[in-house]
């Protein structure tokens, strides 16, 4: 069955592949993860809040959560394609929508769309710290930004870090995603040089196998971290 | 699939456990879409030609379908897999040292003791499950079948309404999820063991 290949057609591409593809699709992962837990960490604090002041920021983070946790992410790609130019040009008050490019509207995309998932996950994190340590932060006489910095937080992040990284490997494998606004991620760029090529088998098989190494590999260094995590606690 | 994989998983024959164990990562390390294209454009060209170019013939609205159909089978069997496997394994081991010790066999513990509790017990991840399937079906609008994702784009791109046009399909979707959580939750309360309060979901990763 592997008799009529064309191995030649991969190794012509390897640069296109992973110089523009494959650096497309790691920086976006990375911008969309460091965004999204920054972002999805702000949510789960104003989803935790207590006092009845900010009960509206309560409620506009969870509905914000819920909206994106039930929508199709193709479908918030599409969504944020078509809305970043529009509010970006509010933003700056041009009288046109602004030029977003590819790249550009795929980062605010994930990162955005990730911080839903990202939230739910630093909730439960916050919620592991037992309400003790909060406690104590104030009996110290810190405030709560300082509190939650220095107390809370990074005990957070440490129970959660396993379960974030794999959330991190599902979003790595979701960047494939912005194949629907053309970009040219690694599975964009492997889909350029099969349809060009007429190599649709052997590209396709080759981009399955990179994901399959790469997510891979990191699920299994996800489960090691785990592990040793899970011991000291 | 997922509960077949899933049971296998925890069987106590090494190699079954294996094959299941190595089924699950190949599916679950693979993107979605990625996995679309391999159904839809490469499977046919693997099978034997007469297979393949019937797969590639089917009148229109099947030929995008059924490997749509067939790859969210079994990306979604992956994660049933596991969510059963961890239902399993989260049993208090005298379980299954009850069923034996009443005499049962081993697939008879299964059936009558760990099945009927593990599936009680992972409900709510199965809700989520559920509509993840939903949402996942979504990327198939890729291999150029109109699902509701596709006909908003379609609309968008005849029309020209895209805020409409997407509203339509947000509104769509969050419809559906509704309905899927109130559903779901009346089968919970159904089947429900009473005095038995199940045990706490672990964090979802996934969407």
């Amino acid at each position: 069955m592997f008799a009529g290949f064309d191995f030649d057609v991969i190794e012509r591409s390897l640069p296109y592949l992973f110089r523009e593809g494959m650096v497309f699709t790691v920086t976006l992962t990375a911008l969309a993860m460091t965004g999204g837990i920054v972002f999805g960490t702000a949510l789960a604090m104003m989803r935790l809040a207590t006092s009845a002041a900010l009960a509206p920021l309560v409620w506009l983070a969870g509905a914000y959560v819920n909206l994106m946790r039930a929508l199709p992410l193709v479908l918030v790609i599409f969504w944020f394609y078509f809305l970043v130019p529009w509010i970006g040009g509010w933003l700056i008050g041009a009288r046109q929508t602004i030029q977003v490019g590819a790249f550009w509207s795929a980062v605010i995309t994930f990162t955005m769309f990730e911080a839903a998932y990202y939230c739910e996950i630093m909730r439960a994190g916050i919620q592991s710290v037992s309400r003790g340590q909060q406690s104590a932060g104030y009996a110290l006489g810190l405030n709560y930004w300082r509190t939650m910095g220095h107390v809370v937080l990074p005990q957070a992040f440490r129970n959660m870090l396993p379960v974030l990284l794999t959330q991190t490997v599902i979003l790595f494998q979701d960047t494939s995603l912005v194949y629907v606004i053309s970009a040219t991620d690694f599975l964009g760029a492997a889909a350029k040089v099969a349809n060009r090529d007429h190599r649709l088998v052997e590209m396709y098989l080759f981009a399955a196998l990179v994901y399959l190494v790469v997510s891979y590999v990191a699920s299994r260094y996800v489960g090691r971290l785990q592990a040793r995590l899970a011991v000291i606690r | 699939m997922g509960a077949v994989v899933g049971t296998l998983r925890t069987a106590p024959q090494r190699w079954l456990a294996r094959a299941c164990a190595a089924y699950v990562e190949l599916f679950r390390n693979i993107p979605l879409l990625v996995q679309m294209f391999l159904w839809f454009f490469v499977l046919p060209e693997l099978l034997p030609e007469r297979l393949g170019d019937a797969m590639k013939q089917m009148p229109p609205p099947w030929s995008s379908y059924v490997p749509a159909v067939l790859c969210l089978g079994i990306y979604m069997s992956v994660r049933i897999a596991e969510q059963v496997r961890a239902g399993i394994q989260s049993l208090p081991r005298g379980q299954s040292l009850a069923g034996t010790a009443l005499g049962l066999t081993l697939a008879q513990t299964y059936r009558h003791v760990l099945l009927p509790m593990t599936f009680r017990i992972i409900l709510p991840p199965l809700t989520s499950e559920f509509m993840n399937t939903i949402k996942n079906s979504a990327v198939a609008l890729t291999i150029g079948l109109l699902e509701l994702t596709g006909r908003a784009r379609a609309m968008q791109e005849f029309s020209f309404q895209v805020f409409e046009a997407f509203a339509a399909a947000t509104l769509i979707y969050l419809v559906v999820n509704v309905v899927v959580v109130f559903g779901m939750r009346r089968v919970e309360r159904s089947v429900r063991v009473p005095g038995y309060i199940g045990a706490t979901a672990a964090v979802q990763t996934g969407h």
